[in-house]
């Protein structure tokens, strides 16, 4: 059981890194508190497996320090570190019964038999393969494998914590359902830190209390779902995050004032003032589908022609094409029973919903000021 | 209800054709030969299972039997953990990789008598490199005087022209062992130990097999190096089953005996052949 913070990491699997593109891992520093259920969030490449490998000791980083409760461990081997990590495609030792594979990790630190016995039933009963205990390991079907692997890294109990690198990738969609629960319910029986690795937004929101988006080796926000929701820290969280993800719509400013595709926005003076002293960077407005409202035309500054419907089931996903350049799509999220009569609507984009980007990072703006 | 003919036969007959002659037709000859007693083409006699009971009661044949299975044995055992051994040491990337490669295949490069040859030099106490440097060390060792000197010369020869084989068999599976195995070993805690008997052996399984195969088969067969190193003596000592069976066949144009005895000789190697693939492959279905 431990906290894990990364001092000053960044890694590269050049040995001489020079500009920023050659580090896998960017200069960073996070804290992952003892106890909590994180998740890894970011596409594949962004250096969410070199980080896991990083904090299990499975890689050394090139700079920086990984520190366990304080103490520093980059010199130390996973064994010393006692953390367990399971990997995306199942390992299980083929030659052992599944129970001598949950055994394995115990029997190595050298567990007397009847505590080796107690935690492999009990971890082979919460992932539900205690009639596979006897079976050759050899002879399992890949998901079966797969819990064995995850039971591996469950059955010590007093590890630092627990990593998961895209465990449930070769698992069917049902059962990866019952497995972020079970995991879920594990953590909270047995209050270990656990790290979570995945491309899934769905999956680390159902697992985790809070998120670390990731993006081109670095992570870009750590905060609850609601957070990387409502307010993302950067363009790539917002539209990594949700279904369809955030619409970034260009500001340019004209005469000290913000202007979206040549119609001013209704802001605040203060808004106006803080995006003008910006002018210099690439200024964005996001706001997602589910905030933007359909209008009738003639009570909108903002209009735009219906490009396309998407019926989603219980709702509909409407792309609108701005009149002011056809190119520019908004994506809006309309309730399954609205009729959508006009192809011309009109958009209201609510303030409390816009968020302001300069060269991809939020804009904020202190409550006294506005 | 398909129309259907039965031309894909001729397809499978020139399969037919090369097996017969290759394997069916000399076979059968020989089968043909075991149960007959020929002076000359003209006068022949059957003899049924005569040549069988004779050879299966002749002494000289137990003795070469025996001396046949204990030397397989010696190979095997060396050969098999030695060939793991140098596997496991070699490099996994880098310059060393090919370097290691082309030594090792060098040996296997060699012919059978150029081996024999090598070491007959090597191994002469008057002018060898090291049978002169044994002696000159205090050593008495000479292998055309002592059976135990030229036993030894004949496995360490067969060492060092096979074991390469098997270090090269169990590299190609060592190599295909993905990194993930051993990094889930390191999670575990396992000791290298533990890495080997549970990850490397099994992955091995498979390639220990066929060296073990193959090199029972050579070994079993063995003609060249103990003929050209002593002619198989000194005395009998290093007289292995295949020269009894030329001995035979050729020096005493004993056809009929010869016959029968390379079928019991087939016989063996096929049953022990199966034996090991048996005994290592039988655990694989069950669990």
């Amino acid at each position: 059981m431990a906290e894990i913070r990364l001092a000053q990491l960044a890694h590269s699997y050049q040995d001489n890194p020079s500009a920023a593109e050659d580090y896998a891992l960017r200069r960073m520093e996070h804290v992952w508190e003892q106890g909590g259920a994180y998740a890894l969030l970011g596409p594949s490449g962004c250096g969410k497996s070199t980080l896991l490998n990083i904090m299990s000791g499975l890689l050394a980083p090139s700079e920086g320090e990984v520190l366990f409760d304080g103490k520093v461990v980059n010199a130390l081997s996973p064994q010393q570190r006692n953390i367990a990590q399971v990997f995306q495609f199942p390992v299980v030792y083929d030659t052992m019964t599944v129970f001598d594979n949950l055994a394995f990790p115990l029997r190595n630190q050298g567990k007397p038999k009847a505590t080796v016995e107690a935690r492999v039933r009990e971890v082979a009963a919460a992932l539900e393969i205690e009639p596979l205990l006897t079976r050759k390991a050899r002879n399992l079907t890949a998901d079966e494998k797969q819990k064995v692997s995850m039971g591996r890294g469950l059955v010590r109990d007093d590890v630092a914590a627990i990593l998961f690198d895209e465990p449930l990738t070769v698992i069917d969609p049902q059962l990866k359902w019952r497995l972020r629960r079970k995991l879920k319910e594990i953590h909270q029986r047995f209050n270990v830190t656990m790290v979570y690795v995945t491309h899934d937004q769905l999956e680390a929101a159902t697992f985790a209390d809070k998120i670390a988006v990731m993006y081109g080796g670095q992570i870009v926000q750590f905060g609850t779902p609601r957070e990387l929701f409502e307010m993302p820290r950067h363009t790539f969280v917002g539209y990594f995050i949700g279904s369809p993800g955030m619409n970034l719509l260009d500001l340019e400013i004209v005469a000290g004032r913000a202007h979206c595709h040549g119609n001013e926005l209704a802001l605040p003076e203060a808004w106006h003032a803080r995006l003008a002293a910006q002018e210099n960077a690439r200024l964005q407005l996001g706001i997602r589908p589910e905030f933007v409202e359909l209008v009738p035309a003639d009570s909108a500054t903002l209009t735009g022609r219906i490009d396309l419907i998407q019926d989603q089931g219980s709702f509909k996903i409407v792309d609108v094409a701005l009149t002011a350049d056809p190119s520019q799509l908004i994506k809006v999220r309309v309730d399954e029973y609205k009729s959508l009569g006009e192809e011309t609507v009109g958009l209201h984009l609510p303030e409390a919903w816009m968020r302001f980007y300069a060269n991809d990072l939020l804009l904020e703006m202190s409550d006294e000021a506005v | 209800m398909k129309p259907y003919n039965n031309k894909a036969w001729w397809l499978v007959l020139p399969v037919f054709v090369l097996v017969a002659f290759s394997a069916i037709i000399p076979m059968m000859t020989v089968v043909n030969y075991s149960v007959q007693d020929i002076f000359d083409p003209s006068t022949r006699y059957f003899v049924g299972t005569e040549w069988y009971r004779e050879i299966l009661s002749d002494p000289r044949l137990h003795d070469s039997l025996v001396r046949q299975f204990i030397y397989s044995f010696c190979v095997l055992a060396i050969e098999i953990p030695l060939g793991i051994i140098v596997a496991l040491s070699m490099p996994r990337r880098g310059l060393g990789v090919p370097v290691s490669l082309i030594l090792l295949a060098l040996p296997l490069l060699v012919p059978w008598n150029v081996v024999g040859t090598i070491w007959q030099i090597i191994g002469r106490e008057d002018i060898g490199l090291y049978g002169s440097l044994l002696n000159g060390l205090g050593v008495d060792y000479n292998y055309a005087s002592s059976p135990r000197d030229a036993w030894i010369t004949v496995l360490i020869m067969d060492v060092w022209h096979w074991t390469s084989l098997v270090a090269l068999l169990c590299y190609s599976g060592l190599r295909s062992i993905p990194d993930v195995y051993y990094q889930a070993a390191r999670i575990d805690r396992a000791s290298s130990w533990a890495v080997f008997r549970y990850i490397q052996l099994p992955k091995l399984k498979n390639v220990l097999l066929i060296a073990v195969m193959l090199r029972f088969m050579d070994s079993f067969m063995i003609y060249t190096e103990p003929f050209v190193l002593t002619g198989g003596g000194p005395g009998t000592a290093t007289t292995f089953l295949s020269q009894t069976l030329t001995q035979m066949a050729l020096g005493q144009f004993d056809l009929g005996r010869a016959a029968a005895f390379s079928l019991i000789y087939f016989l063996i190697i096929l049953l022990v052949t199966w034996v090991f693939y048996t005994a290592m492959t039988h655990n694989d279905d069950k669990g």
